[in-house]
């Protein structure tokens, strides 16, 4: 089972190549692969239906984490979505794509990646694995959406689809980790099979209570649930194939695969069902609204496919066993309906350049075969019968009759509505591509094989699996059998079936019907377009991604302000903020304190105060180099009275030649520093801080050196020693003996500095040569002065 | 025994560290370079401090090793003397450079930096459209000044 999920991800890397070649080759090794997976899975069918077949790899035991794998009947559903209907898209992308297409290439590795990962998402065994093939999928149809990146409305829609989904993601990963950490382990069934006997998270009820709402989260995000779905549409900006495949077949169900998954472990509590249902209700609605009103064939479908979800939402949610038989049948359905209607438009809007439903006139007579072929998939989105669609909804209006009761009556009331609507839309759609509304009729090329091939098997597929429907209800079977039956006994026996003869639920799929196609012929919304008014969930994404850029403009402002001196006075600020306070609390001075402990150690320190302070007022940078001097000297005097020759000769050397390498360079900069001296404003408190900073360190080191209490302990062992290393002179012995290794880090350092060095002399040598004159950027020119000034 | 550090010897890191921190924070390339020789000064002079009273210097044949300093700070702060020297040259080089190239060696504000500090709003995903426009300005001029670099 790892190995038919690699295997995607292999091809995928070799595709970009292959495209180069030839582009239809690409897809059709894609689509191969795709169809060998699908038949791989019904192959396994039997026993995938009986107890699962299960692949776990133990990539890190220690901690626990494994990829595991299970091929169960969701999975097996999902795979005839994600394999199967892909099978057919990919097909489709290789005449969808055109030979100057640049987008291909890139597209056919993407959508193999993605078929990939979904289908590690669909099998995922345990919360952990899922979470990762989730975020993937989030990851690659960012990458589908934004094409190349070449066009703003691709970023935009990108971007969007990214940012609701993955915080959709991280919000899932902690209910996830929280879940985990209240079960004790991530593994799906196990977590099941606690939950039902009431073990899982005994005694933790808010803890569970927050998981399971962060979880949802996750879910509803990524199956575009109000109020995060404006997305789905926006992601329209992607070439047909991938809303196709993306936003209607495969991806935009992973949130209602999630919430089926975990449906049998959680549809009790009613903090999970809740949410589920009444946003899933108010997405069927609000979706199938948006939909009427849309002009753009393709985002009509796509705010149909909102509502659907919203319906499969319902469905997975109400955790009953009638409705999870219709969940599947509707899952199933959705996928085999709505990819070949994008398949249509996409078809119309290559055959006429347009999909305005307000500009398509005259389609349904010039083009016979896609009317009736677009008819056969509307019949199924519809619900009428033979359709898969059909027998999905009367399942699902059965499961809320059987169930009764005050929610069953209000999902039921619901669901009518929200079908009502989709037969309203489904109206629309038809009327919008193929009518004759007396405008210039348009589409003249006709529309290749390719194009209509994969959309009619797939359309005729949910007509057959419609005919075929105990068949689906056995698959179904094997997800719902565990579920509670609710209400009525008689839905312990209710199967999948086309007829179940004239009832309650035949006639409200007739209300739906017939309500539909008579709100769209006096409601008005044949014609009618235009903005919702009110709130607007757009609007409120928009304006929450603004606020954040606006936040983190102004923090970045006024953290990042960019002057180095201000940034050293901030650390230097830190530095007495921080361990002052604790210095003059905690700390205590020594009890004896002398003013000297040599007599010379006076005047030498005068010498380098005096040296030092004047530092700070010399203009000219001679006079600054030569202060630095004594300053460097005099502390060599401290050392040799300290009793370090040694140390006081290093220092006479290294103060000579820096000196010495001074005056090189000062031989060429001006003899004045270039600012006078900073203003008086700035300098008192850059002498304030520093001033502070500098008694702060120097009582720190009272304080500390008062702290230690015995002598040295490393002195007698360097004694003991020194004969040993030859050596009379411990200092010599140390750094060339005891520490040498220290000593060679230290020649390293002054090798890299002197690499450093001359390759910068160097380079202006080698800048005269070439170009004579002194180089210069932009920096003091006037335009950037009045940049730095603002 | 004792080992604390005295009142003037305290007095000499405080103003050495103080005339550090504040020749660090001046806009003169050599200004800070200064400082940090400053600060390297008082550093070194720290650790020998914690070494102890003055004592005889640590050679074993000619001094009882009871009256000897501490050698182990002596030998750390020989090799921070060496560094310091090599830091320095490497700094100096490095504020040489800058004046070579810019004509001056002071250290001016970030102009990026200016800029994001002066925006209003966004011009992100939103505003995309918009961003593009002003911020193509800037590169324009970004691109001259290399080319007119070039043309020196």
């Amino acid at each position: 089972m790892l190995a038919v999920v690699a295997a995607h991800f292999v091809l995928a890397l070799c595709l970009p190549a292959l495209a180069r070649y030839n582009r239809r080759l690409a897809f059709g090794a894609g689509a191969a692969l795709l169809t060998a997976t699908l038949v791989w899975a019904m192959s396994q069918a039997p026993a995938a239906l009986d107890t699962g077949v299960t692949d776990v790899l133990a990539w890190a035991p220690d901690l626990g984490l494994s990829l595991s794998l299970r091929l169960d009947a969701l999975a097996l559903a999902m795979i005839v979505l994600v394999s199967g209907v892909g099978a057919l898209i990919m097909v489709y992308a290789a005449w969808y794509f055109g030979p100057r297409s640049t987008d291909a290439a890139r597209s056919a590795a993407l959508l193999v990646t993605f078929a990939g990962v979904m289908l590690g998402l669909v099998l995922a065994d345990d919360l952990l694995t899922l979470y990762v093939f989730w975020e993937l999928t989030s990851l690659t149809s960012f990458l589908l959406v934004g094409q190349g990146g070449q066009y703003r409305e691709n970023r935009r829609a990108a971007v969007q689809a990214l940012l609701v989904t993955v915080f959709g993601g991280l919000a899932m990963l902690l209910g996830i980790v929280l879940l985990g950490e209240l079960a004790g382990t991530y593994s799906i069934p196990a977590i099941t099979a606690a939950a039902n006997d009431g073990t899982l998270a005994a005694g933790r009820p808010v803890a569970l209570t927050i998981a399971l709402v962060l979880i949802l989260l996750g879910a509803l995000t990524k199956s575009a649930q109000v109020p995060f779905h404006p997305w789905l549409p926006y992601a329209m900006a992607a070439p047909t194939p991938i809303s196709a495949y993306l936003h209607a077949a495969s991806m935009v169900k992973a949130g209602v695969v999630l919430v089926a998954r975990l449906g049998p472990a959680f549809s009790a509590y009613a903090v999970w069902w809740g949410p589920v249902v009444v946003l899933g209700l108010v997405t069927m609605l609000l979706g199938g609204w948006r939909a009427l009103r849309q002009t753009d064939l393709k985002r009509l479908l796509a705010f149909g496919t909102v509502s659907q979800l919203g319906f499969l939402m319902v469905l997975f949610g109400a955790g009953s066993r009638v409705a999870a038989l219709a969940g599947i049948a509707m899952l199933l359905a959705h996928g085999l309906f709505k990819a070949p209607l994008f398949m249509v438009v996409g078809a119309i809007d290559k055959a006429c350049g347009t999909r305005d439903l307000r500009e398509l006139c005259g389609l349904g007579r010039r083009r016979r075969g896609l009317a009736v072929l677009a008819t056969l998939a509307a019949m199924s989105m519809a619900g009428l019968p033979p359709m898969l669609g059909f027998v999905g909804k009367e399942a699902a209006y059965e499961a809320f009759l059987l169930e009764g009761g005050v929610r069953g009556a209000l999902i039921l009331t619901g669901l009518v509505a929200g079908s009502l609507l989709t037969a309203a839309y489904t109206a629309r759609f038809l009327w919008g591509a193929f009518s004759t509304k007396g405008t210039q009729p348009t589409g003249g090329d006709p529309v290749p094989l390719g194009l209509s091939g994969p959309a009619w098997l797939c359309a005729l597929t949910g007509l057959g699996a419609g005919i075929a429907a105990p068949l689906v209800n056995t698959l179904a079977e094997s997800y719902a059998g565990p579920l509670p039956v609710l209400g009525d006994p008689y839905a312990a026996q209710y199967t999948l079936a086309l007829w179940h003869g004239v009832g309650l639920a035949l006639l409200l799929s007739a209300v739906a019907v017939v309500g539909g196609l008579l709100l769209f012929r006096y409601g008005g919304t044949a014609t009618g377009h235009g903005k919702v008014p009110g709130l607007s969930a757009q609007r409120g994404y928009e304006a929450v991604v603004t606020g954040l850029e606006r936040t983190a403009i102004v923090v970045t402002g006024r953290l990042q302000i960019g002057s180095l001196p201000v940034y050293l006075a901030c650390i230097l600020v830190v530095l007495i903020v921080l361990p002052g306070p604790v210095l003059a609390v905690a700390g205590s001075l020594p009890a004896q304190q002398s003013l000297y402990h040599s007599f010379m150690q006076v005047p030498v320190g005068l010498m380098v105060c005096v040296a030092a302070i004047a530092l700070c007022r010399a203009r000219r940078r001679f006079t600054a180099v030569l202060l630095v001097g004594a300053v460097g000297y005099g502390i060599g005097g401290l050392f040799i009275i300290d009793g370090a020759p040694d140390l006081a000769l290093a220092q006479f050397l290294v103060e000579t030649l820096t000196l010495v390498v001074f005056v090189f360079v000062l031989r060429r900069l001006p003899a004045h520093f270039a600012e006078p001296d900073s203003e008086r404003r700035v300098r008192t408190p850059k002498a304030l801080v520093a001033a502070i900073g500098g008694v702060l360190v120097a009582t720190m080191a009272v304080v500390l050196s008062g702290a230690r209490v015995l002598p040295p302990a490393t002195t007698d062992g360097f004694v003991a020693n020194a004969p040993e290393a030859g050596a009379t002179n411990l200092i010599s012995a140390i750094l060339v003996d005891f520490r040498a290794l220290d000593t060679i880090g230290e020649i390293t350092v002054l090798l890299i500095c002197a690499a450093g060095t001359a390759s910068l002399v160097l380079a202006t040598r080698y800048d005269k040569r070439k170009g004579g004159a002194t180089v210069t950027s932009g920096a003091d020119s006037a335009e950037r002065e009045q940049e730095v000034a603002g | 025994m004792n080992i604390t550090i005295n009142l003037s010897m305290a007095l000499v890191l405080a103003v050495l560290y103080s005339v550090g921190f504040y020749l660090l924070m001046q806009r003169s390339l050599m200004r800070i370079l200064i400082g940090i020789v400053v600060l390297g000064h008082g550093a070194n002079l720290l650790l020998q401090l914690a070494g102890g009273a003055p004592a005889r210097a640590p050679v074993l044949d000619a001094v009882p090793p009871q009256e000897i300093s501490d050698p182990l700070p002596q030998a750390l702060a020989l090799t921070a003397i060496v560094i310091t020297f090599a830091l320095t040259t490497y700094l100096l080089a490095l504020g040489y450079r800058s004046w070579v190239l810019v004509g001056h060696d002071e250290v001016q504000d970030d102009v990026e930096d200016r800029r994001i500090a002066a925006r209003r709003g966004p011009d992100g995903a939103m505003e995309e459209g918009t961003a593009e426009e002003t911020e193509a300005a800037p590169e324009d001029t970004a691109d001259s000044h290399e080319l007119e670099e070039g043309r020196r």
